[in-house]
C-alpha cells in the first residue's frame, strides 16, 4: 500500500527523528510513504479568515498532487495535519474558497476536495489496524507507562477533524497497549503546551507545559509522546523537566525492531 | 351545477393586514358555480356564522367555502355550522389563506393573488362535491397506559376512579418511574417515596387496574376507540401467582456483579432481583443474562431455597392481545449520556457524577445507605460544585437544544439538603440562569442561597481535571467578577440533561404518532390540545411530550385521563366518510392496494361482475369503512385507478390544481 | 482607519460568527488557558462586536496572548466560537502596515537551537501580514 507523504518543514531539519522512525516503521508494517514532490509549507496555522486564500493555496497544491496520484495522503505533524485537513474541507464544502483558490491554481481539473487526509495515528488506527500492529510488535515495551500528549491540533474542532473524542480522546492510548506499554490517562492530555505564543510568552508557555508535564507526572506517566515537533519543543523547553518526552513513531519503531535501521538512514 | 357560496375571513389583522380580503371577494364572484360572496371580520364568530346560516337559505346553497385559518384549527366549526342550516357538512371546504398565505407573506399584492388563487382551488374542488354520510363506530370501554411511572400511574388511577379498566404495561420489573428513584422532592422537601409509595399500592389494589410489569408493547392496530395491542410479557422465570415476595432467593443468589439499574450502576445487584424494597409487585424476576444457570445450566440455588415452589426457569415469553378504545402514552424520560461532555472527566473519576446519581448516594435505600461519601474512596467530601446546564441549552450537535426545566430546582434542592445535614461541606453551583417559575420555587432557590449560604456563581465551567492527590481541580468562570476561577472539589455534580425515553421512538412509529426533532411526542394544538396526539384516540402523559417536574406530571396525568375518559364514556364514534372506494367494473385484483393499505382495511372478495353485458366472476378490492383511515395510499398505488378517495377523488385534486394553474 | 460599525461588520464578516447566537454562559473564559493574561475575556469578544467597540479590540493585548487552541471553539453551546471573533480582530491589525507584534529584527535573540521552523512560520503567520 502506498500513501501520498506531506512531511512539512520541521520533519526536514529540527525533527528529522519523528520523520524516520515513521517511515522505517512503515516498511515494517507493509506500507508507504512516498513523499510528495515540491511540497510547500503549509504555514503552521490555519488561516481562520474566511476570506483568506493564498495562505491557504500550499495545502491545496499538496493535496491535488495526491489526488493526481490516487492516493492518500498522509500528515504526520500535527499543525500540519490540522492546517492540510481544515483546507481540504474548505475545498470541498465552502464554494467562495473553492472557486477563489482553484481560479488562483489554474488546474488542468479543479480541485474539490476529494483526497483524503490521514494522520499517520489513523493509518495505524483505520487502515493497519491496532491489532495487527500488535501482532507485528517484535519487542513489546512491556511496563513503560506512557503519558499520550494529544495537545489541540489533533483534537479541534473535532467536527472538522472527526480524529477523536476531543474531551476523552483514546486513539494515543490504544497505540500505546498495542506497542505493549501502559497507556497513562490524565487530564491536560488535550489542553494547549503554550503552541507558538512560547516565540515571546515565555512565562505563560511554562506555565501550561509545566501543567501538562506534571499532571502526566503526578498521575504516573514515566514519558510523555506527541506527534507534534512544536508540542515537543514546549514541553521540553518549558515543562517542568520531571519526566522525558518522545515522538510517538521512535517508540513504534522501537517496539517494531527498526528503531537502529531508522537512525542510521 | 352548485350554488356556492365563498365567505372570506379578515382574522382581525391576520388576514387583513396582508391580503385585500374586498379584492378575493371579487375575484371569487368570477368563479363558476359561485352565486355569493362576503367577507366578514371574524368569521368563526356567532356572527360570522349566522352569516353562513343566512346565505345558505336565502340563496339556497349546495356548497360553502370558507377562506380563513388552517382547516385543522375551524373546519370543524364551519362544517357544524352549515349542518345546522341543513346543508351536507361535507359540502364545506376551507382555503387556508392564514398559514398558507398571510402569516408567511409580507408583500400584499403578492399575498392577495395567492389568497385569490387558494381560493379558487377550493371553489372547483366544492363544484365536485358529493354529500357523504358519517358512519359509527363502537368504543371498547377499556385504556391502556404504556408506562408506569408517576405519570402513568396518576392516569391509570384518574381513568379507573372514573369507572373504566384500565391496563398498565410497564418495561421495568415494578412501576413508580424515576420518581421511586428520586429521594426528596421539591418545593416542599417531601420524600419521594412517601408521597409515591401509597399511589403505586392503589393503582395495583385498584379493582380497575391490571398492571403488566416486565412487559412491552408489541404492536398496535386499529383506530381510535378500537384499538388491538400485542403486548410482550417477557419471562419472569418467577411464577408470579406463587411468590410470596421473601426474598430469600435475591439473597442467596450466587451471581452478585449485575449493575444495578435501579441505583444507576453505582452498585450491584444479584440476578434474580427485585429493584427497590418497594417494588410493585413483589415478585422478583431472573436477569438471564447474568444468571449463572441460564449461562452455564449449573446453579438452580433460587429455586432450592424458594418455599412457595415459585421459581420457574422455563418459563417463555407471552404474549396478551387486548382491545382499547383510549391509548395513554407515559413513557418518560432518561439523562442524556456524556460521553461528548468528558471535559467533565464524568468518565474518568468516580467522584463526577450525575444528579440522579447523587439523588441514589442520598437516599437511604442507596449505594451508600445515604451517606454522601465519594465513590471513589469512601471519604466524605468537603468541597462539592455544582455544574448546571450539561447537556441543555446547546444548540451546537452535542446537547440538546431544549431547556431541562427540573435542574435549576433539583440543584437548589440538593444543595440544601446538603448544606442542612452536613454544614462544613462548602456548596458552589456553577449556573447559566437560574429559572425558576412556579409556585413557592423562587423563594425555595433564594432559600438556598440566603439561609443556607449555597454560592451560586454566574458562569460555566470548562474543564474538570482529577488530580494526582484525588481532588477535582475545576476550572470555570465567574462573570459578574470577571475571573477565571480555579478551586478544588471533593466532588462534582452535574444537572445533566433530560431526554424522552429512548423506547418511546419505536412506541411512536406503532401507533403512528408524531415525535418532534428532539423524540418529544407532539401536541395536536401545542396550547389548546396540549395532552392529545395528532393521532386520534392517542393521549399524552407527563415528560414524554416536553421536560416537566412532578407537580406538572401529575397536572398532565389528570388531564390525559379526562380526554381519555371523555372517549371512553361515548358509546360510538362518528367515523370519517372520507374513506377509499373501489370501482369494480375497473379493478383488476391485484392485489397491490391490499399491500400498502396500512390498516388492513382491503380485503379481496370473488364477485359476479356485470360489465356492460358481459357477466364473469372477478377478484375484487372491498374496502371495510370502518378501518378506513383515507389516507390515500391505495389511490395512489392503484394501477388501474379504480380506488378512489371519497371527497378527495382523483378528479376533485385534479380540478384543485388545474384551478390553480389556470 | 474605517468606522467601528464597517469594521464590526468586517470582524463578523471574516469570522463567520454570529455574535447573536451568544446565551453568555462563559464556557469560552471558563475554558481559556490564557485568561488571566487577557485584557479583555473570550466572553467579552462577542459584546464588543455586538456593541460596535471595534477600537478596544484592536487596542487589546488579548489579540497577541490567544494560542488558538480552539478549546472555546470547542465547547462553545451556542456556536458562536469566540475564537474566531478574537482571529479576526487580529487580522483587522496585521492587515493595517506597520502594526504588528512580532519584527524580524528582533527574531535573532528569540531563537534558540532546538526551536523548530514550525514555530517561528506560525508566529509569523498570526501576528503579520
Amino acid at each position: 500500500m502506498k500513501y501520498s507523504y506531506y512531511p512539512g518543514c520541521t520533519l526536514k531539519t529540527k525533527a528529522k527523528d519523528l520523520d524516520a522512525y515513521a517511515r522505517a516503521s512503515a516498511r515494517a508494517l507493509g506500507f508507504e510513504l512516498e513523499e510528495i514532490e515540491n511540497w510547500q509549507c503549509c504555514g503552521g496555522v490555519y488561516p481562520l479568515g474566511s476570506d483568506e486564500i493564498a495562505t491557504k493555496l500550499s495545502s491545496v497544491r499538496a493535496l491535488n498532487e495526491a489526488k493526481e496520484k490516487g492516493q492518500d495522503l498522509v500528515t504526520l505533524c500535527s499543525a500540519c495535519h490540522h492546517v492540510i485537513k481544515r483546507v481540504n474541507d474548505d475545498m470541498k464544502n465552502v464554494e467562495d474558497i473553492r472557486t477563489r483558490a482553484n481560479n488562483y491554481m489554474q488546474l488542468d481539473e479543479p480541485y474539490a476536495g476529494e483526497t483524503t487526509v490521514l494522520h499517520f495515528l489513523e493509518v495505524l488506527r483505520d487502515r493497519v489496524g491496532f491489532d495487527e500492529l500488535k501482532k507485528k510488535v517484535v519487542n513489546p515495551l512491556t511496563g513503560r507507562k506512557i503519558g499520550a500528549y494529544y495537545g489541540c491540533l489533533l483534537l479541534r474542532p473535532s467536527g472538522l477533524l472527526e480524529f477523536d473524542n476531543p474531551e476523552n480522546p483514546t486513539i494515543i492510548e490504544d497505540f500505546i497497549r498495542a506497542i505493549g506499554a501502559t497507556p497513562v490517562v490524565y487530564p491536560y492530555r488535550n489542553e494547549c503546551c503554550g503552541g507558538y505564543i512560547s516565540l515571546k510568552e515565555k512565562d505563560m508557555t511554562k506555565r501550561m507545559s509545566t501543567t501538562v508535564m506534571d499532571s502526566a507526572a503526578g498521575l504516573g506517566a514515566e514519558m510523555l509522546i506527541t506527534a507534534c515537533p512544536l508540542c515537543m519543543y514546549n514541553l521540553k523547553k518549558s515543562g517542568s523537566g520531571k519526566i522525558p518526552v518522545y515522538y510517538f513513531t521512535e517508540l513504534l519503531a522501537e517496539a517494531l525492531g527498526v528503531k537502529e535501521e531508522a537512525a542510521k538512514a | 351545477m352548485q350554488r356556492i357560496g365563498v365567505f372570506v375571513c379578515h382574522c382581525g389583522s391576520n388576514i387583513a393586514a396582508t391580503v385585500d380580503v374586498k379584492k378575493v371577494v371579487e375575484m371569487a364572484r368570477l368563479e363558476p358555480g359561485v352565486v355569493h360572496a362576503e367577507d366578514y371580520q371574524y368569521m368563526c364568530s356567532e356572527v360570522g356564522q349566522a352569516k353562513i346560516a343566512a346565505a345558505i337559505h336565502e340563496k339556497h346553497l349546495t356548497g360553502v367555502v370558507v377562506c380563513s385559518c388552517s382547516p385543522r384549527m375551524h373546519e370543524a366549526t364551519f362544517r357544524k355550522a352549515a349542518e345546522k342550516a341543513g346543508l351536507n357538512p361535507y359540502m364545506v371546504e376551507i382555503a387556508n389563506i392564514r398559514e398558507h398565505c398571510s402569516w408567511i407573506h409580507k408583500n400584499i399584492e403578492e399575498a392577495t393573488e395567492k389568497a385569490v388563487i387558494l381560493a379558487r382551488a377550493a371553489i372547483a374542488k366544492v363544484n365536485l362535491n358529493a354529500p357523504l354520510k358519517a358512519g359509527e363506530s363502537r368504543v371498547t370501554k377499556r385504556a391502556l397506559v404504556i408506562g408506569g411511572g408517576i405519570a402513568g400511574i396518576q392516569t391509570a388511577l384518574d381513568i379507573a376512579d372514573a369507572g373504566y379498566e384500565v391496563d398498565i404495561v410497564e418495561k421495568t420489573p415494578s412501576i413508580g418511574g424515576r420518581m421511586s428513584q428520586l429521594d426528596k422532592t421539591f418545593p416542599t422537601l417531601d420524600c419521594s417515596a412517601c408521597i409515591l409509595t401509597p399511589k403505586m399500592v392503589e393503582a395495583s389494589a385498584h379493582e380497575k387496574i391490571n398492571i403488566y410489569t416486565y412487559s412491552e408493547v408489541e404492536k398496535v392496530t386499529g383506530f381510535v376507540g378500537d384499538f388491538t395491542v400485542d403486548i410482550r410479557k417477557k419471562a419472569r422465570s418467577v411464577d408470579m401467582t406463587k411468590c410470596t415476595g421473601c426474598g430469600v432467593c435475591q439473597e442467596k443468589c450466587p451471581s452478585k456483579k449485575a449493575p444495578s439499574e435501579f441505583n444507576r450502576g453505582l452498585n450491584n445487584r444479584s440476578a434474580i432481583y427485585t429493584p427497590f424494597a418497594q417494588a410493585i409487585p413483589n415478585v422478583p424476576v431472573i436477569d438471564r443474562e447474568h444468571c449463572i444457570k441460564f449461562k452455564t445450566g449449573k446453579c438452580g440455588l433460587c429455586e432450592k431455597v424458594c418455599q412457595a415452589g415459585a421459581i420457574d426457569y422455563t418459563q417463555k415469553d407471552e404474549i396478551i392481545t387486548e382491545k382499547y378504545g383510549a391509548i395513554v402514552v407515559a413513557t418518560g424520560f432518561d439523562t442524556i449520556k456524556l460521553d461528548k461532555y468528558d471535559e467533565y472527566a464524568y468518565s474518568q473519576s468516580k467522584d463526577v457524577i450525575t444528579s440522579l446519581e447523587l439523588e441514589r448516594i442520598m437516599n437511604a435505600a442507596g449505594p451508600t445507605k445515604g451517606h454522601l461519601e465519594r465513590l471513589s474512596d469512601g471519604k466524605p467530601p468537603k468541597n462539592m460544585v455544582f455544574i448546571q446546564c450539561v447537556g441543555s441549552r446547546c444548540s451546537d450537535n452535542r446537547g440538546k437544544s431544549y431547556c431541562s426545566k427540573i435542574c435549576c430546582m433539583y440543584t437548589a434542592k440538593h444543595a440544601m439538603l446538603i448544606r442542612d445535614k452536613y454544614p462544613d461541606v462548602n456548596v458552589t453551583v456553577f449556573y447559566i440562569d437560574v429559572r425558576t417559575p412556579g409556585k413557592n420555587f423562587d423563594e425555595f432557590y433564594r432559600r438556598a442561597v440566603e439561609d443556607y449560604g449555597v454560592n451560586y456563581i454566574k458562569g460555566q465551567v470548562g474543564k474538570v481535571a482529577p488530580q494526582p492527590n484525588g481532588q477535582l481541580l475545576v476550572q470555570g468562570v465567574d462573570l459578574i467578577d470577571n475571573k477565571q476561577i480555579l478551586m478544588e472539589a471533593d466532588m462534582v455534580v452535574l444537572a445533566t440533561a433530560i431526554e424522552p425515553d429512548p423506547s418511546v421512538r419505536k412506541i411512536a412509529t406503532m401507533l403512528t404518532a408524531s415525535i418532534d426533532t428532539n423524540n418529544f411526542l407532539t401536541e395536536a394544538h401545542a396550547k389548546l390540545r396540549p395532552v392529545e396526539s395528532p393521532t386520534a384516540g392517542v393521549f399524552l402523559s407527563g415528560v414524554c411530550q416536553g421536560p416537566k417536574d412532578i407537580p406538572e406530571t401529575v397536572a398532565q396525568a389528570g388531564a390525559a385521563a379526562v380526554k381519555a375518559i371523555g372517549l371512553l364514556a361515548k358509546d360510538k364514534l362518528m367515523t370519517n366518510p372520507c374513506t377509499a372506494k373501489s370501482d369494480e367494473l375497473l379493478c383488476n385484483g391485484c392485489s397491490q392496494c391490499a399491500n400498502v393499505c396500512p390498516y388492513g382495511a382491503i380485503s379481496y372478495e370473488t364477485k359476479l361482475i356485470n360489465d356492460h353485458g358481459i357477466r364473469e366472476e372477478r377478484r375484487v378490492a372491498v374496502v371495510n369503512n370502518a378501518l378506513c383511515q383515507g389516507c390515500g395510499a391505495c389511490t395512489v398505488t392503484c394501477p388501474s385507478g379504480a380506488m378512489d378517495l371519497q371527497g378527495f377523488s382523483n378528479r376533485q385534486i385534479l380540478a384543485e390544481v388545474d384551478a390553480i394553474c389556470r | 482607519m474605517k468606522s467601528e460599525k464597517k469594521q464590526a461588520e468586517m470582524i463578523r464578516e471574516i469570522s463567520g460568527v454570529n455574535p447573536y447566537k451568544c446565551m453568555k454562559c462563559g464556557k469560552c473564559s471558563a475554558s481559556c488557558p490564557s485568561f488571566n493574561e487577557m485584557d479583555i475575556k473570550p466572553h467579552q469578544f462577542v459584546s464588543y462586536v455586538l456593541h460596535e467597540d471595534i477600537e478596544s479590540l484592536v487596542k487589546s493585548e488579548s489579540l497577541w496572548k490567544c494560542l488558538s487552541c480552539f478549546a472555546c471553539v470547542e465547547r462553545c453551546p451556542r456556536d458562536v466560537k469566540p475564537g474566531k471573533l478574537i482571529d479576526a480582530a487580529r487580522q483587522l491589525v496585521v492587515r493595517q502596515r506597520g502594526e504588528t507584534y512580532l519584527s524580524p529584527d528582533e527574531v535573532p535573540e528569540l531563537l534558540d537551537p532546538e526551536l523548530p521552523q514550525q514555530l517561528l512560520v506560525s508566529a509569523f503567520r498570526r501576528y503579520r501580514r
